[in-house]
């Protein structure tokens, strides 16, 4: 019975498996997530500092930029460097997962993006 | 200089090349993207070249790498971005042999330099930006008006979701080269207690005994944020695709 398989069972065979497979990679992912996120409590801390960081180098050499083209010193400066500081907020909380992701619709009614960026 | 611990990232030319006023040297840092590269492509090509339907322990590394990365890109971008999934492979394959490359005693860390970290960012944050234009033409740019907002807040949430677009390629370069010029310099440092303690005769030897402890551990850990830092980088760069493929959800 085992040897004289028709093709048609082989297909169904891998469409089975095809399935099967497909079932188990949800699993897999989310397995991988707490993995990595025990481990990279300290991979955590350098990664949010990072984003914060970046944001205001960013609005500061932004502002500067913007002051040696146009002349405005030093107003650039000052409205950049507060928009960094802002984006560097707005880095923090999103890679935290508590913000909305890019262009997504920002949470509304209060609650929280259940969605969690790794 | 035996003990210096930032002489691990001094760059010497080995090949001296001036081109029309600018310099073109190959230097160590080269030498090691090309060992990198080298390493990288021949052990795929290797480990799969006996293409065993039951996979050897080694093609089942190259395997699961695969799966890994097309796993994570198919979550991320969904299936899509799998378009992308030779350049995202590529960075997630240079940055994890550059990263553990690096773990060799007297070998030269690429990843510890900004100029390369930041360099792999723009070309990920350039391809986003030119696919993104290239796919949605000016609605690429809803990208940075999130919906519900009031319309008097739109200029200044625009302001900030532009600097925060553009404070990614600095933090995605900076969290990669500080991750590996941070564990270097201490791994360096503690090793170096080492040396000078033993110099005071037995009970400085004896005292030796508890930094050579901790760069045993500290050898651990810099394996564990090789990984990490690769996986971090590859998973962030995915995310930011996902930004170009589907600009408003």
């Amino acid at each position: 019975m085992a040897n004289d398989r028709e093709p048609g069972d082989l297909e169904r065979r891998r469409r089975d498996l095809e399935a099967a497979l497909a079932a188990r990679r949800p699993e897999e992912s989310s397995e991988e997530g707490t993995k990595t996120r025990n481990a990279g409590g300290y991979g955590n801390a350098l990664r949010l500092s990072s984003e914060f960081i970046a944001g205001i180098v960013v609005g500061a050499a932004l502002g500067w930029f913007i002051d040696r083209m146009a002349g405005t010193s030093p107003w650039g400066l000052i409205v950049f460097l507060l928009l960094g500081f802002g984006a560097g907020i707005l880095n923090v909380l999103r890679s935290a997962g508590l913000v909305a992701e890019f262009g997504s619709r920002a949470p509304g009614r209060g609650d929280i993006d259940p969605r969690e960026k790794k | 200089m035996a003990n210096d611990p930032i002489h691990q990232f001094q760059i010497s030319k080995l090949i001296p090349i001036e081109i029309g006023g600018l310099d073109f040297s190959f230097t160590n840092s080269s030498a090691f993207m090309v060992a990198v590269v080298a390493a990288a492509g021949a052990f795929l090509y290797l480990t799969t070249s006996s293409r065993g339907l039951v996979p050897s322990r080694m093609q089942s590394i190259s395997e699961m790498s695969y799966e890994f990365v097309a796993s994570m890109l198919r979550d991320a971008a969904g299936s899509h971005g799998m378009r992308f999934f030779p350049f995202v492979f590529s960075l997630f394959m240079f940055v994890l042999v550059a990263n553990l490359f690096g773990l060799f005693p007297y070998f030269f860390t690429v990843t510890s330099h900004i100029i390369v970290t930041f360099a792999l960012a723009l070309l990920v944050i350039g391809t986003v930006i030119v696919y993104g234009f290239w796919k949605h033409g000016l609605g690429f740019l809803k990208l940075f008006v999130p919906e519900g907002v009031p319309a008097v807040l739109v200029p200044l949430v625009v302001a900030i979701e532009v600097v925060s677009f553009l404070s990614r390629p600095i933090s995605l370069s900076v969290r990669l080269f500080a991750n590996m010029l941070a564990g270097h310099i201490t791994l360096k440092v503690f090793a170096g207690f080492v040396t000078s303690l033993s110099a005071f005769g037995l009970a400085g030897a004896a005292g030796a005994v508890l930094p050579l402890a901790m760069t045993v551990a500290l050898t651990g850990l810099e394996f564990l944020v090789a990984f990490l830092q690769a996986y971090v980088f590859a998973v962030l760069t995915c995310m930011y695709i996902n930004d170009a493929i589907h600009p408003s959800h």
